[in-house]
């Protein structure tokens, strides 16, 4: 099963690599990392996106809070949460594309942020699942370079992940 | 007054009470060679090779429960104490290793002796750091201290660059520090370990498995209480040996690969199984589709990883072993519940059958030493009470089994991570712990050369160890199972041009000793304990043939042990077969 985990973890050289580390160590799946600095400084927030069974998920969740640098942890797809990710994508646009990209990015509710006379660069967010159905209607033809986030994700409701 | 960072750094073991520093110096660490020159407070053992002294800090820890204490250089002196980081750290020993680094302009830069030393050990630690400004220094120190030996404890590894140990700053060595991101769980949860004790008052056939936390929990007493009380059998894992007494009627021995018939087959028929402090290992389990297939299982560790990752379990419990045994005493006493008696008797009943089947026996020589008759004849004549460390292989296992510890910190071996070279540095470390008392050191041919050098270290402080070398001219574990599984091709494991190990130890200023006739054992055992000031390298020429058993092969159960030759043609082996 695909888990996201949240962590808050001390925004120190080396925090990062304990926790790459660990996952290489263990031979746990890392889908994708995506972390920086909260609003307190002292802190980075980190969204995690692994595979595995209920085992171990829980061996992950364990091992990740051994870390002397994670000073909490959630995994956010025990409740109801929302998950976010960004895609930045350059798209050749001459003669009938142009038109055509424009159209689609429109429909997907992108927005166009640069623009040359050959390319369009869209910035779109979305689920992961919105992102790759964008890319598959762009086909493979015209892209020029497709840049992801990778998914950030929050608890939907009150209560937030905090000292 | 300001100090130096190396100041700071001598003036902070002083007030943490650190007594040895285990080290070799080199050139990033000379400012702190120099503080430490200036003062006699704390005390500097010379190693002879960076491992050895992570090693002797380890025995020490070991030994002592104290923190052991490691100091080294950059580059090659922090990359060679990484086997000893490892070893403590598949061990839970609480090491602190001060590494020296190069200074903070040259980092990165590929210095001279530059190792990245936090990236290098982080996988081996339980948290490292790199001190970046003079101003931490103390704190960081105590953190290292702090988390070293609380909670599950472990190796940490503090870098020093060599610029902040010249920096100055005022010093003040903090009484406690407090990390927002670490609090070791102590107190069990009352109601799981209320439901603890209502499963195992109800046990018809129990068993109690306690591994080493209960000795780093200091928690021999309580175990032995809660033991005592139940009349339930207890055994114990490689590490935890000595947390109970082997002597007592309740003790069925070590279990795993190489422990006893009766704690192996007790563990597979139980019906309630109580781990303590043990981490269901590889070694112990045999083959986990077949392990423990009848038993509810209660599991009390403090590491709460270390539960439900190889065998899911009923009841866990995350608490000091100490806490939480002293709270199911008290539960058991208050319980109107009593164990079942003709259950239980019953049991014993079955697993004293197991038993007479005597596992560990051994068919014994006039004529070649058998390396079992060596220890069984130790254990004798030093009454079970010496400290006993060893290297890794088949003299580790018969040390395990044959001489039999009733105290806890007197069997000191590198379990988790299986070093060769271990069992001599160890040593050094637990001699200094315990200056008056016997330490003995069991090891082999093979492994007393992987740290040979620190017999160096033995004659610069007076250390009077005694090591029994069984030599059998082979890497005896490798060997058989070489023997066992690759059709005796001995691929490698025969130790080819040995040296005269007498004169080597002679060459060192110790006494050496080379036995080869059964006859002259016990005298040459006792000639070597009344040289009380001398360290004594007694070389045993043993029999190459001989093998651990019982056994429990790769992909088997703890029900599918295979026994002695001796065993061979008796029911027993028939049923098993």
């Amino acid at each position: 099963m695909r888990h996201i985990i949240s962590l808050l973890l001390e925004n120190e050289s080396g925090a990062l690599s304990r926790v790459a580390g660990l996952f290489s160590a263990r031979g746990y799946n890392i889908e994708s990392l995506t972390v920086a600095a909260t609003e307190d400084p002292t802190l980075s927030r980190m969204t995690l996106v692994t595979r595995g069974s209920d085992e171990i998920i829980e061996q992950i969740t364990k091992q990740l809070n051994k870390l002397l640098d994670v000073v909490k942890l959630v995994d956010l797809t025990e409740g109801a949460h929302i998950e976010r990710e960004m895609l930045l994508i350059k798209v050749e646009a001459t003669d009938g594309a142009r038109e055509e990209v424009k159209r689609l990015s429109d429909i997907f509710r992108g927005r166009i942020i640069d623009v040359t006379d050959r390319a369009y660069t869209i910035e779109l967010t979305g689920t992961g699942d919105k992102l790759d159905a964008f890319l598959q209607t762009l086909g493979k033809t015209g892209i020029i370079e497709v840049v992801r986030s990778g998914p950030s994700a929050i608890a939907r409701g009150d209560k937030g992940l905090h000292l | 007054m300001e100090l130096t960072g190396a100041e700071i750094f001598v003036r902070c073991l002083r007030d943490e009470g650190v007594e040895y520093v285990f080290g070799y110096p080199g050139g990033a660490s000379l400012h702190i060679y120099d503080a430490l020159y200036k003062q006699d407070e704390v005390k500097h053992i010379l190693a002879r090779h960076e491992q050895g002294a992570a090693h002797a800090a380890d025995g020490y820890a070991r030994s002592s429960g104290k923190p052991g204490v490691v100091l080294v250089t950059s580059g090659p002196g922090v990359t060679n104490t990484v086997t000893g980081i490892a070893t403590a750290y598949m061990d839970s020993i609480p090491i602190v290793v001060f590494s020296g680094q190069v200074a903070t302009s040259l980092i990165g830069n590929d210095a001279f002796q530059e190792v990245d030393a936090v990236g290098i050990t982080r996988p081996c630690v339980k948290h490292n750091f790199l001190v970046k400004d003079v101003k931490d220094l103390a704190e960081t120190i105590k953190k290292a201290f702090y988390i070293a030996t609380t909670g599950r404890p472990g190796p940490v590894v503090v870098d020093i660059p060599k610029d902040i140990t010249a920096h100055k700053t005022e010093y003040h060595y903090p009484k406690s520090v407090s990390l927002r991101s670490y609090s070791p769980v102590t107190k069990g949860h009352s109601g799981q370990i209320r439901k603890a004790v209502d499963l195992i008052l109800q046990a018809k056939r129990p068993m109690i498995y306690t591994g080493g936390g209960v000795i780093l929990g200091e928690s021999s007493k309580q175990l032995t209480e809660f033991v005592r009380l139940l009349g339930y059998p207890c055994t114990n894992t490689l590490m935890g040996l000595g947390a109970f007494p082997a002597t007592d009627p309740l003790f069925v021995g070590m279990l795993g690969m190489h422990g006893t018939y009766e704690a192996n087959m007790a563990m597979h028929e139980c019906d309630v199984l109580v781990a303590i402090g043990a981490r269901f290992d590889d070694r112990v389990t045999g083959e986990l589709s077949k392990f423990c297939p009848h038993a509810r299982i209660v599991h009390v560790d403090i590491d709460p990883s270390s539960i439900s990752k190889n065998v899911p379990v009923e009841i866990p419990i995350v608490g000091s072993v100490d806490n939480v045994l002293r709270d199911m005493i008290k539960l058991v006493k208050e319980s109107k519940q009593r164990p079942d008696k003709a259950a239980l008797q019953a049991w014993w009943k079955q697993i004293n059958e197991w038993r007479s089947l005597e596992c560990l026996k051994y068919e014994h020589s006039d004529k070649v030493i058998k390396p079992q008759a060596v220890l069984e004849k130790l254990y004798e004549l030093t009454q079970g009470d010496a400290f006993v460390t060893s290297d890794v292989g088949q003299h580790q296992m018969w040390a395990a089994q044959f001489y039999k510890f009733d105290k806890p910190r007197r069997w000191i071996n590198s379990g988790g991570l299986g070093t060769m070279g271990f069992g001599l540095p160890a040593a050094i470390g637990v001699q200094f712990a315990h200056p008056g008392e016997t330490v003995v050191c069991v090891t082999g041919e093979a492994s007393i050369q992987m740290c040979i050098q620190e017999l160096s270290t033995c004659k610069q402080y007076s250390l009077p160890i005694k090591i029994v070398n069984l030599n059998n001219r082979y890497m005896g574990m490798v060997r058989q199972w070489q023997e066992f599984f690759y059709d005796r091709r001995y691929s490698h494991s025969y130790m080819d041009a040995l040296p005269d190990f007498i004169k080597l130890a002679e060459s060192y200023g110790h006494v050496g000793m080379q036995i080869d006739k059964p006859s002259d054992v016990e005298g040459a055992l006792k000639e070597a304990f009344k040289l009380k000031d001398r360290l004594v390298f007694m070389d045993f020429i043993t029999d190459q043939t001989e093998n651990v058993y019982p056994m429990i092969a790769a992909g088997k159960g703890q029900h599918e042990m295979q026994l002695s030759p001796c065993h061979r043609d008796t029911s027993a082996e028939r049923e098993l077969a």
